[in-house]
């Protein structure tokens, strides 16, 4: 185990720095001047070259690179260009926001996925299965711009009338919501975020009813599902034990690996609906030029993938027996 | 002594999308307590089928059967499926050809065991694990105490299927279905097994029906012999009768590609061709395109199964008698059976 530990940290390590890298890379081959973007358009050239200096950027790009490094040592992710707020900050208000959308959104996807995959596996060519198919098809294609339009029209405005609907906009804070702010508490945030949840976890449903549906087909003709038959378990017996926890291994795997991906943004959803997350906040920091706003969402993202895939791998090691972390 | 599993004009037939697919056409045998049955034929010749309708094991959704099987005097063919898993791993029990596949593999092989008890009696998982215990130790598996909680892949294949066999006997069954159980081990090791199998029949006096390709094993254990072709009994005889007076072409091509150290045969008999297609089966014989003694009956009558010699002996052959004795007598010649 701790060999492994060690060697999954020095690659997240490498990785890491790989990613900054490039980050930093594209961002100097973009020919826009962040120092005039932060000065504002009255600023003189002899403002803007003082801008330049106290922002860093008269540095060269290794030496500002270097220093970004040295910092980050220290658990500063720096400070924005544009507003002088600190990134730590930044990340530190938006995460939770992105936080909730997805692990809602993704205990949303296996509720619905793994229910029906497996009635889909179980009754192949059904009219459920085929209605499934239908939903992964419609899925895996809308888009989820067009998904959360759609929802919003419906929820906030055809049923505005009715019990029913639901806020097309803003975010509640679940825990302490800051003074001033319109609402708060875990029931307006829940609320806030029914639509956000189910225009997000469709795309991952669909794949994870494609996934469930055929992971259970296929560890059915396995040779020990006859031979748990042939002792005489009870098919509830065979489905629970012998097929399920089989055919649930990879998408465990996956499941990490996509929660990992989607805490760094989910940029489409966070637009629509106004929530403010990490994605819609790099969206502002990416028209204007916000270097160090940037590269935080970038690392954050990285080191939210780098763990859940470490956390995937050390689960795997606990419910597969033939996995020993060597 | 009374035949504690009879099973009479089974037929199993299978829905494709190409058509209806014969597997098990009629067939019908019986084995006794302490007995041991051989089925033997080549992939596709229903073999395996068979095996899996009598256990109630078929696809219900794409499979249909008739006939009768009938266990220790209760009809059990078609019963509900809670009344079938009531049987199985109780009165019926059945171990398969892969052992590297046929265990669940995320199960400690102690679990799976003591499964097989719980499901079918109430007593402890304390008890069961014993029981599972129990058994390990009697189909040799040394530090049992020990390697119950280990999973399948810290096993070999030869112990694997000593567990199979354990699990298999953990309830004590009538009767214990063998579908090729030695075909994925090494050589000593299908030895091993076999000679395992045989003690433990012994020990709990069950029938066995041992299913296989290899007329080798048939003659390691089998008591009587049903030879199997395009989902049909070709022949049927207790062993020493079917080796020393076989009656079907293709039972003496089965005979002729068996190596046989005291032959001194250049080179092994095969059967040419390749086993008839059970969407389209041949007219007539099914064996005729491949039979080097085929004649213009073969091509359009279905053989009946025919008795030979009064001793239960059957065979489905239309060549006379007499043609059939001279033509083994010069093949058991050629072969060179008796070594000089």
């Amino acid at each position: 185990m701790f060999p492994f530990l060690v060697r999954r940290i020095l690659w997240a390590i490498a990785l890491f720095l790989a990613t900054t890298v490039i980050t930093y890379l594209i961002f100097f081959i973009i020919p826009a001047d962040p120092a005039a973007l932060a000065c504002g358009k009255a600023c003189t050239p002899a403002d803007v070259a003082r801008v330049k200096h106290s922002l860093g950027l008269d540095l060269p790009v290794y030496q500002q690179y270097w220093n970004y490094l040295v910092r980050l040592l220290h658990g500063n992710l720096g400070t924005s260009f544009v507003n002088r707020q600190s990134v730590n900050h930044i990340i530190g208000s938006t995460a939770p926001v992105t936080a909730s959308l997805v692990f809602g959104g993704a205990i949303f996807w296996l509720l619905l996925s793994i229910p029906l995959g497996v009635y889909s596996a179980l009754h192949p060519r059904s009219v459920g299965d085929r209605a499934g198919m239908t939903f992964v098809l419609f899925g895996i294609s809308a888009h989820p711009v067009w998904i959360g339009l759609i929802l919003s029209y419906i929820f906030g405005y055809v049923l505005r009338n009715f019990v029913i609907h639901t806020p097309i906009a803003g975010y509640c804070e679940a825990i302490s919501p800051p003074f001033g702010s319109s609402c708060g508490g875990p029931v307006q945030w829940a609320y806030h975020l029914i639509l956000p949840w189910t225009t997000f976890m469709v795309l991952f449903a669909a794949l994870y009813v494609r996934l469930v549906r055929a992971n259970v087909m296929e560890t059915l003709t396995e040779d020990f599902v006859r031979t748990a038959r042939a002792k005489g378990a009870g098919e509830s017996r065979v489905m629970v034990q012998h097929v399920l926890r089989n055919s649930l291994l990879p998408v465990v795997t996956i499941l990490g690996m996509d929660i990992g991906l989607a805490l760094g943004g989910a940029i489409f959803t966070e637009s629509i609906f106004g929530l403010p997350g990490l994605g819609r906040r790099v969206l502002t920091a990416y028209n204007q030029n916000d270097l160090p706003v940037i590269l935080g969402v970038v690392v954050f993202a990285t080191v939210a993938v780098i763990i859940f895939n470490l956390v995937v791998d050390m689960l795997y090691a606990v419910i597969d027996p033939r996995i020993r972390l060597a | 002594m009374t035949a504690i599993l009879q099973v009479s004009d089974l037929k199993t037939s299978f829905r494709t999308d190409d058509g209806i697919v014969k597997a098990v056409d009629g067939v019908s045998f019986s084995v006794d307590k302490g007995q041991t049955l051989g089925i033997v034929g080549e992939s596709g010749s229903g073999k395996s089928v068979t095996s899996l309708t009598i256990m109630g094991l078929n696809d219900k959704r794409a499979a249909t059967s008739s006939g009768s099987v009938v266990l220790d005097g209760t009809e059990i063919l078609g019963v509900s499926a809670s009344q079938l898993q009531e049987i199985r791993g109780t009165r019926m029990a059945m171990i398969f050809q892969d052992p590297m596949t046929s265990l669940n593999p995320v199960k400690s092989i102690g679990w799976q065991l003591a499964e097989a008890v719980l499901v079918h009696n109430d007593v402890t998982k304390k008890a069961a694990r014993d029981r599972a215990t129990e058994l390990l130790e009697q189909v040799g598996i040394p530090n049992s105490e020990r390697r119950v909680d280990d999973y399948p892949h810290q096993f070999s294949g030869g112990m694997r299927q000593r567990v199979m066999i354990a699990m298999a006997l953990i309830n004590n069954p009538d009767v214990l279905i063998a579908d090729e159980p030695t075909t994925a081990l090494d050589v000593t090791t299908q030895a091993q097994i076999l000679l395992l199998m045989k003690r433990l029949q012994d020990e709990y006096n069950m029938a066995i029906i041992m299913i296989t390709h290899d007329l080798g094993v048939i003659a390691e254990v089998a008591d009587d012999v049903v030879v199997m072709y395009g989902g049909k009994v070709v022949e049927q005889a207790s062993v020493g009768e079917l080796f020393d007076r076989p009656q079907h072409p293709y039972t003496w091509g089965l005979l002729g590609s068996l190596p046989r150290l005291d032959s001194r045969a250049d080179r092994l008999e095969q059967i040419p061709g390749q086993p008839p297609s059970l969407l389209r089966p041949p007219t007539g014989c099914a064996f005729h395109p491949r039979c080097e003694f085929v004649f213009d009956r073969c091509r359009s009558e279905v053989p009946p199964l025919i008795d030979f010699g009064g001793a239960n002996h059957l065979h489905r052959c239309l060549l006379g008698d007499g043609m059939r004795q001279e033509i083994w007598a010069k093949k058991k010649a050629a072969m060179k059976v008796e070594a000089a």
